[in-house]
């Protein structure tokens, strides 16, 4: 009998504390500086191109193989505006396979690819899943906004 | 009238899963039920078989990282040091110093979560019905934060690397964890309170679903199963990885393998996991976190080395079978939900249905990491 009342004074007590959840819709908790939802390509925004040339080391090291990635001849690069000679044609990634083990921003030598840190990064339920295939003015819509806090591992 | 005709009674099967609340995850029992005992039980798993060892054979040695935190998922950290370590010696690299202790202070953190998690869940099948739960999560969820803090997700970190960590922790890494171990030191004394003197509790746990000590090595159960039944084995102490030996630590054993003695190891072993983080904070050394001749790309000599790690559950361990190249020829896992949830019958056998719910809770299976 005693220990019911002993526990019962726990569930009382605990009443008096003050509450530890957010009412989510309505409020958002601060998300790390580290977090990792899901990669997105990085702007460069002095030669106005994308970081990335295309190099495909990302979509051969991805585990869960989801990304594709084409590359071209860079059109700056002959005007002598751009230093890089290859530049990314099409890239797409498959946010619904993605496991966001940030191997692709590991391997990127060109520091083109980067994990999402804001919010956009996880409310991002769809009613059919090809929308979450995004192309590469989707990946790079959020760094040429300039919503994404820069947070480059290493 | 008294009717002529005899009245007979048979045994029926009841079917528990794979969707039921107390199963853990998608696993399914054939209850063969006379009345209120159960006199056979027939587990049917696979649910969530995804082939994690084959996948991670189709991996270079640095990919297959993802895939380690998949298979129990609640001791992530674990997983992922049992697999960093058998690739370490595969390839012998050298783990620098804070390395080690950054991982261990991970690794018992995330064996704090994990037993936060068993109390919790085996509140509900109990009857506490949210209350033990809730309160564990509340206390799990402080470290959790700092998990995400450091490794920047909730659930599948992906932070060891072989040889070290994929980056290093934050400044305020240390004091984050002062600050939250005596939060956590509260929640264990709250649920110490809520249920180990509980009358209900007891008449629901004590002399459930015994196992002798001898039985108990001859299933090959390990971990807290193990140590409930009264046989101090313990990875850590009895055959030191990493640097356990260097902390000052017990091993809490029970002595009559029921229900009970197993809430009762868990309870005691997040309260020990306390104290080697405590220790382990204090002896934080600065220094590199990646060997310093590391190799680009990963390639194994032909070998076969294994590895294991006391894990939450028991002995996790990963056995590679190396024919040169960077990936392994064959991946092993050894999980210890699976072969600790192999006594489920001579547990569960003579006793009432509603004890079958305790004592599956007792075991703290992952289905993840049964089925892998
Ligand atoms: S993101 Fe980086 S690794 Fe991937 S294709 Fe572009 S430059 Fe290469
Ligand atoms: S985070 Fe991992 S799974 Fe996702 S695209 Fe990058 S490499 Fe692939």
């Amino acid at each position: 009998m005693i220990g019911i009342f002993k526990s019962m004074y726990i569930t009382f007590a605990t009443m008096m504390r003050k509450p530890v959840t957010i009412e989510y819709p309505a409020k958002h908790r601060d998300v790390p500086q580290r977090d990792r939802a899901f990669p997105i390509l990085l702007w460069d925004k002095d030669v106005v191109e994308p970081f990335c040339t295309g190099c495909h080391a990302c979509e051969r090291a991805c585990p869960v193989e989801c990304m594709t990635v084409t590359m071209k001849d860079n059109p700056l690069h002959a005007d002598d505006k751009s230093k890089r000679r290859k530049i990314v044609d099409e890239f797409w990634i498959d946010y619904g396979r993605c496991m966001r083990c940030n191997i692709c921003v590991e391997v990127c030598n060109f520091e083109a690819i980067a994990m999402n840190n804001t919010w956009a990064g996880h409310e991002l339920s769809k009613f059919d899943r090809n929308d979450l295939v995004l192309d590469l003015d989707q990946l790079l819509a959020q760094h040429k906004q300039g919503k994404i806090d820069e947070w480059v591992a290493e | 009238m008294v009717q002529e005709q005899q009245l007979e009674t048979v045994d029926i099967n009841v079917n528990m899963g794979p969707q039921h609340p107390s199963t853990h995850g998608v696993f399914r029992m054939v209850l063969t039920i006379d009345g209120e005992r159960v006199v056979d039980v027939e587990p049917h798993i696979g649910y969530m078989h995804r082939g994690a060892e084959k996948l991670s054979e189709n991996m270079d040695y640095r990919a297959a990282i993802g895939f380690q935190d998949r298979t129990d998922y609640l001791a992530q950290f674990l997983n992922e040091q049992a697999y960093c370590m058998a690739v370490e010696k595969l390839l012998e690299l050298a783990v620098p110093e804070r390395t080690e202790y950054i991982r261990v202070i991970l690794c018992e953190l995330n064996r704090i979560t994990s037993h936060f998690m068993f109390l919790g869940a085996f509140g509900i099948d109990l009857g506490y019905f949210g209350t033990s739960f809730t309160y564990g999560f509340r206390e799990r969820e402080r470290i959790q934060d700092i998990f995400e803090e450091v490794t920047g997700e909730r659930m599948m970190y992906g932070y060891f690397r072989p040889g070290g960590l994929a980056w290093d922790v934050p400044d305020n890494f240390v004091q984050m964890i002062r600050d939250v171990l005596p939060h956590a030191r509260q929640g264990l004394n709250d649920l110490d309170v809520l249920m180990t003197q509980n009358e209900i509790v007891a008449a629901r746990t004590k002399g459930i679903g015994a196992m002798s000590a001898e039985d108990s090595v001859n299933w090959g159960l390990s971990g807290p199963m193990l140590r409930a039944a009264g046989i101090d084995w313990d990875l850590r102490k009895d055959k030191p990885y990493s640097i356990y030996d260097r902390f000052d630590y017990d091993i809490p054993v029970g002595s009559h393998g029921d229900v009970f003695d197993r809430y009762l190891v868990r309870l005691e072993e997040a309260r020990q996991s306390i104290r080697i983080v405590e220790q382990a904070l204090d002896q934080l050394p600065d220094g590199p976190i990646m060997p310093e001749k590391m190799p680009r790309r990963l390639r194994g000599p032909e070998a076969e080395v294994y590895a294991a790690v006391e894990g939450p559950r028991g002995e996790y361990g990963i056995y590679i079978v190396s024919k040169g190249g960077d990936k392994p020829y064959r991946l092993k896992i050894r999980p210890p939900s699976f072969c600790n949830l192999s006594a489920l019958r001579d547990m569960t056998v003579g006793n009432y249905v509603a004890d079958a719910v305790a004592i599956l809770g007792s075991i703290d299976i992952v289905l993840c990491d049964v089925d892998r």
